[in-house]
């Protein structure tokens, strides 16, 4: 095992992403992610793994690389914040529909529209039902600590390319630019020429050999009949990521009478939170999803015979709540807790919302 | 052991590298650490403040609004953070610039003139490793040998000729920093 280093997040995704092997960067800076390119501009991967690293003229191209990136069979990614991702959101179903790889990181930002800088989670819509247009799903990774930044890199790159589908690491401001102890993950070469031949020479554009149809990149397929059997190939490929890949975190579930639901740098606050009122008696336990699609709405089912109330708590307006419902299906109350606009809740109000919303609840 | 701090000043005193400082010397001895900063539109001569935590256990919330220790180095500070340390806790300033001292009766209250002491040692830029050195002193959460190794960590090796001039500094810290209350 590796030593303890201490990094920022944002900085922890660069150096990761030279470490799993990656083989290009394509980005556009913004707050409060630009710290990911400025790391990969410090290092200068491309004078010893090789990866190229590139500050492209917009988001919009930065998307654009990246898709041709994905379909030469290279392992991309790019980084933005809000308002940057949306710019991005034509490349993302473009992705999907083509059935790329790749990782795009976001570390989202107060919205909506230029919004502010400071941390938000009110882009679980756009992540996890959409953002561009289309029956399309990204996989989607919630990390709640520096040391997730570093892991979700490499299992970002394991997913998209096991399923062919692009995958969102959904961060906020402050996963992305508070330090923490971090434990690098070992070093992997980048793939060669053969192995990339290997892995996606069945459907990669690296050159046609005689012996097989052209390989081409794209979304576009005019005939209605064969879009539906592709829909349903697409659909047929979520539903087995939602059967296997689920993943999620408990903590002080078991015999709790009440639950809080949150997710990434809110599922930090939110343990505190549990900690405090448990010390005051209440039986709360914290439920923190990790993948956000696929949603561990069974694991969220299994809790709720114990349970009188359920809270989601959130730093958006209440997104992932209509989830807890979904899964609930409307066998007990959920309630929601959450701050907008750049704002951040403290331990003490998500106990003042345990204390009205769940245990006082009329 | 769990240590919760908030250090605030102005931006270019120091504020965000001596939290680093303080976070690296944590992990030198196996304990927890997160360093959360304020960020935003801010530039030198505005605010800059930064949350360390220091632990012993895995660190729920990077985000707390309740101190053990407020290392304040400023009056926009000393307004912002004063009411937010923890009855019992520690309140370390500089009064270098203070017009409205602390009041509070209920948390103990240090002086550090790191801001003079930094002029008389004629090297502006060891001000905030007098400070450390004086919180430090108040609460050796960490071990001097660690915070030397946190040094060497935290800056770039063509600086580490520099790293007898800061341990100089936090010495001197150590024996400046005095009890108003």
């Amino acid at each position: 095992m590796g030593e303890y280093k201490l990094m920022k997040g944002n900085e922890v995704i660069a150096i990761a992403a030279i470490r799993c092997g990656c083989d290009g960067y394509f980005g556009y800076p913004i707050t409060p992610q630009s710290e990911v390119m400025e790391t990969l501009m410090e290092e200068k991967p491309w004078e010893t793994t090789g990866m190229v690293v590139l500050q492209a003229e917009s988001e919009v191209a930065s998307i654009n690389m990246l898709y041709g990136g994905a379909a030469s069979g290279k392992k991309v990614f790019t980084s933005s914040s809000s308002p940057g991702i949306s710019l991005m959101a034509e490349g993302l179903t473009y992705l999907a529909g083509a059935e790329l790889p790749c990782v795009v990181v976001n570390v989202v930002r107060g919205g909506p529209g230029l919004g502010t800088i400071q941390p938000a989670q009110s882009d679980y819509f756009q992540a996890v039902k959409g953002g561009g247009h289309g029956d399309y799903y990204l996989i989607v990774l919630a990390p709640a600590s520096v040391q997730e930044m570093n892991d979700f890199m490499d299992l970002g790159f394991e997913l998209a390319f096991k399923y062919r589908n692009p995958v969102m690491i959904l961060s906020d401001g402050i996963i992305g630019q508070m330090m923490e102890k971090v434990q690098l993950s070992p070093e992997k070469p980048r793939w060669t020429e053969e192995e990339i031949q290997k892995i996606s020479g069945s459907w990669a554009t690296i050159g046609k050999t005689p012996d097989r149809q052209r390989h081409i990149a794209t979304s576009l397929d005019l005939d209605a009949a064969s879009q539906e059997r592709f829909n349903h190939k697409l659909q047929a490929k979520y539903k087995t990521i939602n059967e296997n890949e689920v993943r999620y975190e408990e903590f002080m579930c078991d015999d709790a009478e009440y639950l809080i639901v949150a997710y990434g740098s809110g599922a930090r606050i939110s343990q505190k939170a549990v900690e405090l009122a448990r010390a005051e008696g209440i039986k709360v336990g914290l439920f923190r999803p990790i993948t956000l699609f696929p949603y561990p709405t069974k694991a969220i089912q299994n809790r709720v015979p114990q349970l009188k109330v359920i809270l989601s708590v959130e730093l958006s307006a209440g997104q992932m709540v209509e989830d807890v419902r979904l899964a609930v299906e409307g066998k007990i109350p959920v309630d929601f807790f959450g701050r907008v606009g750049g704002m951040i809740f403290s331990p003490e109000e998500i106990v003042d919302a345990i204390k009205t919303k769940l245990v006082g609840r009329k | 052991m769990k240590e919760e701090i908030i250090i605030a000043g102005f931006g270019g005193q120091g504020v965000l590298s001596m939290g680093k400082i303080l976070a690296c010397s944590g992990i030198m001895q196996d304990q927890e650490v997160t360093w959360m900063p304020s960020y935003g539109p801010e530039m030198r001569g505005g605010t800059a403040n930064v949350t360390v935590i220091l632990s012993d256990d895995r660190i729920s919330s990077p985000i707390v609004n309740a101190y053990d220790t407020a290392i304040i180095l400023n009056q926009q500070s000393m307004d912002k953070f004063e009411q937010t340390v923890k009855p019992g806790g520690t309140l370390i300033y500089d009064p270098n610039g203070i017009t409205k001292h602390p009041t509070r009766k209920d948390i103990s209250i240090y002086k550090i003139a790191a801001a003079e002491e930094a002029v008389k040692m004629k090297n502006a830029k060891v001000f905030n490793m007098i400070v450390l050195g004086g919180f430090l002193k108040i609460k050796p959460i960490v071990k001097m040998e660690n915070v030397i190794a946190g040094l060497k960590k935290s800056l770039p090796e063509r600086y580490h000729h520099l790293i007898p001039m800061n341990e100089e500094a936090i010495e001197q810290g150590m024996k400046i920093v005095e009890k108003i209350s």
